[in-house]
């Protein structure tokens, strides 16, 4: 019996914590798509979940040799969901999700300061470019408002405009607690290697 | 490779990954055995594990197997300048046991 969950979070850590609470309650995640989960029922906390925005696209030979090599380590990719025609819907290929058996011991996939750093300025870089690119549509947007002659379509610009930079806005929110997140990491390694 | 200070600190993953190599191993194995020496305290996360392993070949202190390129499960050992980038943090650690174990009047040897 799968039980399909419609949830949304920005926070990939608070989706994280979700999943293996999820898990605990022994509802192990098979799937998934944007804000949608699928869950089958397990023993309760069988699989451990972590969340990883990948270096690169999976589909290229360095993320390929990586994915291989967190399988030797006993940890499953789970899929995204698929469209009628079979191909894979991601929302960013980038982003995984895996899972392992809690059988074999704590899953993390990044064991100390430097890699939790490099992982987190990976994140923060993306947010970052999403929040510049959806800005400059935005204010362009905005500009051509003046430029044209006052049509029915410049309406339509200023309301595009806004909303860009209100999604831009987001961005730049939900990338605020991760440059948070790398100043104390960084703080840490004063002190600490 | 004289001066201890050549390498500067090494982090323990970094330090448990390169004494494991002394035999050949995969990136599994190093996993588990380095568990193991710490008596389950330094749990290496696969990511970490992945990116020292890389950063170590680009460096010359492990190196791939021959013949293990292309197979599923690839398999590093410690080179020369491996051995002496552990030695001189053996050297290192020793002194600032020794200069610990001094200047706090600790336990006799």
């Amino acid at each position: 019996m799968n039980h399909v969950v419609r949830k949304y979070f920005a926070d990939f850590e608070k989706e994280e914590q979700w999943l293996n609470d999820m898990s605990a309650k022994g509802l192990a995640l098979v799937e998934y798509s944007w804000a949608r989960y699928v869950f089958e029922e397990s023993a309760p906390g069988e699989y451990i979940y972590r969340l990883e925005l990948l270096e690169e696209d999976p589909k290229k030979a360095k993320s390929a040799e990586y994915l291989q090599f967190m399988e030797e380590t006993g940890a499953e990719r789970v899929p995204a969901g698929k469209k009628p025609s079979g191909k894979s819907v991601y929302v960013n290929p980038r982003w995984v999700i895996f899972r392992r058996k809690s059988a074999e011991g704590a899953f993390t996939i990044y064991s100390d300061t430097d890699s939790k750093i490099k992982h987190y300025q990976r994140i923060y870089r993306l947010w970052i470019s999403l929040a510049v690119m959806e800005l400059i549509i935005g204010v362009f947007n905005i500009m051509l408002m003046f430029v044209n002659n006052p049509t029915a379509l410049n309406r339509v610009n200023l309301i595009m405009g806004l909303l860009l930079i209100v999604l831009a806005l987001f961005f730049i929110s939900i990338s605020m607690p991760i440059r948070r997140k790398i100043t104390n990491l960084q703080n840490d390694k004063l002190v600490r290697e | 490779m004289s001066g201890s200070n050549e390498y500067g600190a090494l982090t323990e993953g970094v330090y448990y990954i390169l004494l494991s190599l002394f035999t050949p191993m995969h990136g599994y194995g190093i996993m588990q055995n380095v568990k193991l020496l710490s008596n389950g305290r330094v749990e290496l996360g696969a990511g970490t594990l992945y990116g020292a392993l890389g950063t170590l070949v680009e460096r010359g202190w492990i190196e791939l197997l021959a013949g293990s390129q292309d197979s599923r499960k690839k398999e590093y050992r410690i080179t020369e300048s491996g051995r002496s980038a552990l030695l001189s943090e053996m050297t290192r650690l020793d002194e600032l046991l020794s200069n610990g174990r001094k200047l706090m009047g600790g336990e006799p040897e």
